[in-house]
């Protein structure tokens, strides 16, 4: 019997152990995003932006062409970059403290331009790489090492949910918001980032993917109960969904 | 040099020796007094075939500079004092990147808000980096309409030479007024430009990489190294105005719309029999310290004027340190400066001796 080659790693997608923490969901997403340039044969006219944060190592896993930009200037570098060589495949890769807070009017402005470039943003609702300080995606009750009595409603507001804001821009092609927590998730984030990327592919506009995502270190959590948390906790405060398909609404 | 002569405002001239000089990509946004540059070019970037983006920011627009300047493309953008201090980020990490562009400030009053007028206030901003981190930015200041386009045309050459920012220093005088401007033929895009090292998508070859983390032990350390010979590289470039200093007992230092300025009350000085001279730096960064040390070594003296309370001085005084001082007369913002406010401080330096 003859053996039948049926799961291998994408080629761009380094042959190296990341410096990403066990249980991490960073490598999960790193992988879609990898299969996907792939698949639509984008690896050589691709240009990716990184960003600060955990990912902004990005360039070490996924073998394209990238420039790395400050502190949630990523839409902003990807504009630039866009706007410079059209017919590259630009995306950016953000996390929520880099999109969500200091890069929340960069990434408002490419999304209302409707920038033909792709943003993945990775939600694990906290600051990774600087050891676990409170997001503007941060759940109430949610204890942080800046909030350490737990996120307060009253003094320091609720989580900001980006995918429906994104949602309401005129620039928008596709916005969706998926999780990596369950097989039949990954599939569905996989389907999500597939459209985001044809969007730009079809000059359609700007495409946005919302990834919920695991920190089990700065959840102090082990790397199962941090995948149950996204199940439990986060899902139902950031529901799933497509928020926005041009191509549906013609 | 084409004989196509226009009349035009500083900001205009900037304008156009960026298009000539085959910038296609322009990021800016609305501030006084440097607005009449993204007003030309929002529709004269798309006629070249260029990209215009009125950004939400400075923040913004800086960064989509330095995102163009990662894909090996010419592009530029202008602001002024409160804008460029929100560029500063981006600046910083082009210059750790080793990616070039321009960015043009027309310098207003400060600190704060200031006002829209004149003001030199941003000299230490511009020459001892601006933002965070040890680099260094080319910066050229313009004294005149024809100054501003030709010092940009030439900036892009720069920029790419260096793999780094230039930075174009004029103020809210140079921008506003207008004068003759003679054209140069443009420059044909070359599509070559940067072909070691943009990104282009990777094609066949290794994926490149731009960027300025370095956290591999000795990794920074090398990066700072390998920067600091390149800025020691840069003294080639060193551009100055010397007008009657051969002679003169007293130099006076001063540059941009200031050292134009100046250079009308030397010379009303000078028909008076004054042995007064002018050294105009075209250059701020490389600052000519040579060219000074040289005059300092002939036994001259000097004095420093400025549109501030005493930036540019410092560095003149370095670089005479050991045979001379400079004396130092700063005429305030708010006001425009005409060459009768800088005769009396002038007149009492020449015969302070």
């Amino acid at each position: 019997m003859s053996e039948q080659l049926v799961f291998t790693r994408p080629e761009v997608l380094a042959d190296v152990a990341t410096h990403y923490c066990p249980g991490c969901q960073h490598g999960v997403v790193h992988r879609i995003v990898a299969e996907c340039l792939e698949e639509f044969g984008l690896v050589e006219k691709t240009i990716a932006v990184s960003s600060i944060g955990c990912s902004v190592f990005l360039y070490n896993y996924i073998l394209v062409d990238t420039v790395e930009a400050p502190h949630g200037r990523a839409p902003a570098v990807a504009t630039g970059v866009k706007r410079a060589r059209k017919d590259a495949f630009v995306f950016a890769y953000q996390g929520d403290g880099d999109l969500a807070s200091i890069g929340m009017a960069e990434i408002m402005h490419a999304a209302n331009r409707g920038e033909r470039i792709s943003v993945i943003f990775v939600n694990n609702t906290v600051y990774g790489m600087t050891g676990g300080q409170m997001a503007p995606t941060t759940m109430v009750g949610q204890k942080t090492t800046t909030c350490p009595g737990g996120r307060c409603l009253e003094r320091e507001g609720g989580p900001i949910h980006m995918s429906e804001i994104i949602a309401t821009l005129g620039g928008v092609a596709y916005c969706a918001r998926t999780a990596v927590n369950t097989i039949k998730n990954i599939a569905q984030t996989k389907r999500a980032i597939r459209r985001a990327f044809e969007t730009q592919i079809n000059g359609e506009g700007f495409g946005f993917v919302e990834v919920l995502a695991t920190c089990p270190t700065n959840w102090r959590m082990s790397s199962v109960a941090a995948n149950e948390r996204v199940g439990k906790e986060m899902i139902p405060e950031f529901p799933l969904g497509v928020f926005k398909d041009a191509a549906k609404e013609e | 040099m084409s004989a196509k002569r226009i009349f035009i405002k500083g900001n205009e001239a900037i304008a156009h020796g960026a298009l000539d000089a085959g910038c296609r990509c322009y990021f800016g946004y609305p501030i006084t007094p440097q607005n009449d540059i993204p007003e030309m070019l929002s529709s004269a970037m798309p006629a070249a075939g260029g990209e215009f983006v009125q950004a939400e920011s400075e923040v913004a627009s800086a960064n989509m500079l330095l995102g163009a300047a990662a894909c090996g493309v010419r592009a530029m953008t202008t602001s002024s004092s409160p804008g460029v201090s929100l560029m500063q980020e981006a600046i910083s990490y082009m210059a750790g990147s080793d990616l070039p562009g321009v960015v043009v400030n027309m310098n207003r009053g400060g600190p704060g808000l200031g006002d829209i007028g004149p003001s030199q206030g941003d000299y230490f901003q511009s020459v001892k980096g601006g933002g965070h981190g040890d680099y260094r930015t080319l910066v050229l200041a313009p004294g005149s309409c024809q100054e501003c386009y030709d010092l940009t045309f030439e900036a892009f050459d720069l920029a790419f030479k260096y793999r780094n920012p230039v930075l174009i220093l004029g103020d809210a005088i140079v921008g506003q007024m207008k004068e003759p401007v003679a054209r140069r033929e443009a420059l044909p895009i070359d599509p070559a430009e940067g072909g070691n090292w943009k990104l282009t998508g990777r094609g066949q070859r290794a994926p490149r990489i731009l960027k300025s983390l370095f956290l591999e032990d000795g990794a920074l350390a090398g990066q700072n190294l390998r920067l600091r010979d390149k800025y020691a590289a840069m003294a080639a470039e060193v551009r100055f105005e010397a007008f009657e200093t051969a002679d003169a007992d007293l130099v006076v230092v001063a540059y941009g719309s200031i050292g134009r300025i100046v250079k009308s009350t030397v010379r009303a000085l000078r028909a008076e029999g004054l042995k007064v001279g002018l050294l105009r730096p075209i250059t701020l960064f490389p600052f000519p310290e040579a060219a000074l040390r040289d005059l300092a070594g002939q036994g001259k003296r000097f004095l420093t004027i400025e549109h501030n309370l005493g930036q540019m001085v410092d560095d003149v005084r370095l670089a005479v340190r050991g045979l001379a001082d400079s004396e130092f007369f700063g005429f305030l913002p708010g006001n425009m400066p005409t060459p009768e406010d800088f005769d009396a401080p002038v007149r009492a330096a020449v015969k302070g001796a």
